[in-house]
């Protein structure tokens, strides 16, 4: 797996007052799923299952590509085009969750783009090597910029 | 937006050392592209390669003076992108808060059971 060369895109997280277990179940059972992501979810939670999931009246397929009870979890997903999520065409969400005593677990999600895994392997390595930052700064600094254009 | 300009919208900024020729572009503006790949530890190959994604997705624009071409970055593009960003952000934002309260209520409604003197 390449996924350690991958950049991330979006990344959050938040601290939840309950135990990793039921925070796991929270996050990966499909009825679960529909109360905080989709609108129908058909997925199986195991690794390279295919499934589907529906957002109103667009929807797309699923693949899952990590299931490490209860800490990882990990989905492909190509919406709302609706093609068959692969490297090179859909974004990875992957969800990290760390205990943090008995009842509190951090959940931390990161949404990757698919650009980099399309690169030969030595421009990957070397990308990964000199870039550090991540959205925030580049954020900071376009919000700066624009701010300058509006006023000048 | 379309989706497809959305794509490449998104393809275009997804890639870490694009982001860096667009911070170079945006604090300098109208530069060349030796000038570039004078401040990138990436060869001029590879900025001439991030040029044209970069122009193609609309983020930057060239203009010809005698005989050098110097880019600069297309504002309202830029705007577009960086809402582009925020809002995904913030999605995720309300998601994991959704989680949070689902498995707070949940942890709760669990203990409770316990309280009760039930096994689980």
């Amino acid at each position: 797996m390449t996924d350690d060369m991958q950049r991330l895109v979006i990344e959050r997280e938040v601290l939840i007052e309950a135990p990793v277990e039921v925070v796991w179940r929270t996050v990966t059972e499909p009825d679960q799923m529909t109360r905080w992501f989709a609108d129908r979810v058909e997925l199986a939670i195991e690794p390279g299952a295919h499934g589907h999931m529906q957002f109103g009246d667009q929807g797309g397929p699923v693949v899952v590509q990590t299931v490490e009870r209860p800490t990882r979890f990990s989905f492909r997903w190509n919406h709302p085009h609706g093609e068959e999520p692969v490297a090179g065409n859909s974004m990875l969400v992957e969800f990290t969750l760390t205990p943090e005593g008995d009842e509190r677990t951090r959940l931390r999600v990161a949404e990757s783009g698919h650009e980099l895994l399309t690169w030969p392997d030595a421009e990957k390595a070397r990308y990964a090597d000199e870039h550090q930052e991540g959205w925030g700064e580049f954020l900071d600094r376009l919000v700066t910029v624009l701010v300058m254009h509006r006023s000048g | 937006m379309t989706a497809q300009a959305d794509d490449e919208l998104w393809a275009a900024i997804a890639d870490p050392s694009r982001r860096r020729v667009l911070d170079l572009l945006v604090s300098n503006g109208d530069v060349s592209a030796s000038w570039l790949a004078g401040h990138v530890p990436f060869s001029r190959q590879a900025v001439s390669k991030h040029l044209v994604v970069l122009e193609q997705a609309g983020l930057i624009r060239r203009r010809k003076l005698g005989r050098e071409v110097l880019y600069q970055v297309e504002v309202g593009r830029l705007d577009q992108a960086t809402r582009a960003m925020t809002d995904l952000a913030a999605q995720w934002d309300r998601r994991l808060g959704s989680i949070k309260r689902l498995a707070e209520a949940a942890h709760a409604e669990t203990q409770r059971s316990k309280g009760e003197g039930r096994d689980e």
